[in-house]
């Protein structure tokens, strides 16, 4: 066994973790053992063909390119979770599209740009994935509650769309009211990282066996590019969902309110 | 400044808002930019949406609202709702002071500017500083029109805003409009009360699912109402 590598058996011993979870799970009545069970089996039949798609692209011979091609549908995955997870926000597969294209242009061209990390896959794609995935959660949250402020205070909304305001003025208080929402999880996680838990970049570089003060500056870089991601994605999900919620004549549509 | 001219029309308007369900519903009317003009009819009829036509709140999906014969669909609309102002049923309270409140109309206005408007909404200038959260219902409804007139408008939208108000400060915002009026400010006012509406004005239109009631349907919902509304023309009688 490699450094690295816990094998089958150490696999097959971390399963102990979810029996426990569905014998508690029986214990108190939650009902959620086929949940647990079915969860469980669905990330490792996942993470295995991710593996398997990794360890091709991933390849010394393979070129770049597929690495480029597989953030590529990371993005459009992201997209197609956003639209399932907020039905209510209209083109949510097309702002959400935007929003991690806007993204992964922007943190990994910082990262690559400013020579944080070498361009190749092994970097490629994790990175894109810490930052599309981080953004993809944010990205819902935002758009869920920029919809659902604007829905519960339409009134007021609209008494100051009557009395002259441009839509983008009179949504402002609301629409700023969703971001920080939005927003406040992920700073509160980047507050409370080294104190409350180590962050997975972190734990899987000491866990392979790296320096523990690389380890913080490779995870300290990644958390700085994912709160700068997280905003980004959140700013180009307010601008155009408010584009998209208003009329160019400054009317506020009618709008679907889902309670989360 | 945007000139609304003497008429405000609407030709044969309709507002689908989704598929065979029709708010407004072949409305053909005319309102005089003078005076106050009162919409009665039963909940639902559609009174209030014809008034967010009016400001372009809701636009039509068939026929035209024009004011002085030019489309409303033509004019800029910001500058249409400062022209066309709006107080609204239930009196919407932004967060902060009145003063706050007031600064989203015109964010420039200065304290004596403020002050004269709240005057003349019967609001005293010394609740400038109070939260607007804690007026009561009445003072709210006044500081909503007070906010309202600081764009200068040349005419306004009262969408029932007396309903949720008691019988005093009903009163107050009645007479308040009417001295209004009497300044020149063309009024269309909505309200299910048809004391109220005989009141106010001798230009009463009876909306029915949606359009102005043929005389039949008029004389039905005015029957019994008051004795002084002319149950045919909806008008009262002098």
């Amino acid at each position: 066994m490699s450094t690295t590598g816990i094998g089958w058996e150490g696999l097959a011993a971390s399963t102990v973790l979810v029996a426990v979870a569905v014998g508690l799970s029986l214990w108190r009545g939650l009902g959620l053992e086929r949940t647990l069970l079915w969860a469980s089996g669905r990330a490792a039949v996942q993470l295995t063909a991710v593996g398997l798609g990794l360890g091709l692209v991933l390849a010394p011979d393979t070129p770049v390119a597929w690495a480029w091609a597989w953030v590529v549908g990371m993005v459009v995955f992201a997209a197609v979770t956003v639209r399932r997870r907020a039905p209510e926000v209209p083109d949510a597969f097309a702002l959400a599209l935007a929003a991690n294209a806007v993204v992964v242009v922007v943190s990994l061209g910082v990262i690559f740009g400013f020579g944080i990390f070498p361009v190749e896959a092994r970097t490629i794609i994790p990175l894109g994935g810490m930052m599309i995935g981080n953004s993809m959660t944010a990205t819902v949250v935002a758009a869920r509650r920029i919809v659902g402020e604007l829905s519960d205070k339409r009134s007021e909304v609209e008494a100051r769309l009557a009395l002259g305001q441009p839509s983008a003025e009179a949504s402002r208080p609301y629409v700023r009211a969703a971001l920080r929402t939005a927003l406040t999880s992920q700073i509160e996680s980047t507050k409370a990282v080294g104190l409350v838990f180590l962050p997975g970049a972190m734990t899987g570089l000491v866990l392979a066996g790296v320096d523990a003060a690389d380890a913080v500056q490779v995870q300290l870089a990644i958390m700085y590019l994912i709160l700068g991601s997280v905003v980004t994605s959140v700013t180009v999900v307010s601008l155009g969902l408010t584009h998209r919620l208003f009329t160019p004549d400054h009317r506020l549509v009618r709008l679907i309110r889902v309670d989360a | 400044m945007l000139e609304l001219g003497g008429v405000l029309s609407f030709d044969d308007v309709e507002l689908e808002v989704a598929p065979g369900e029709r708010i407004i519903d072949g409305l053909t009317l005319e309102v005089p930019l003078d005076g106050i003009t009162v919409l009665v009819g039963r909940s639902g009829s559609g009174k209030s949406t014809l008034l967010r036509l009016c400001n372009r709140l809701e636009v039509p999906t068939r026929g035209t609202v024009a004011y002085g014969g030019r489309s409303a669909g033509d004019l800029d609309v910001l500058a249409l709702r400062r022209q066309v102002g709006m107080v609204f049923q239930h009196p919407v309270r932004f967060a902060g002071t009145v003063r706050d409140n007031l600064l989203v109309a015109v964010p420039s206005a200065g304290d004596d500017e403020l002050r004269r408007v709240l005057a003349r909404s019967a609001v005293d200038g010394d609740l400038l500083d109070r939260e607007a959260a804690d007026l009561s219902g009445g003072e709210a409804q006044r500081m909503c029109l007070a906010r309202t007139l600081l764009t200068e408008p040349q005419m306004l939208l009262m969408d029932e805003v007396t309903s949720s108000l008691d019988p005093d400060a009903r009163r107050s915002i009645e007479e308040l409009t009417l001295s209004l009026v009497d300044d020149g400010m063309a009024v269309l006012w909505v309200t299910h009360d048809l004391d109220q509406a005989h009141r106010l004005s001798s230009r009463v239109v009876v909306i029915e699912s949606g359009r102005v009631a043929v005389p039949d349907e008029a004389q039905r919902f005015l029957a019994g109402a008051s004795d002084d509304i002319d149950p045919v023309t909806g008008e009262a009688a002098s």
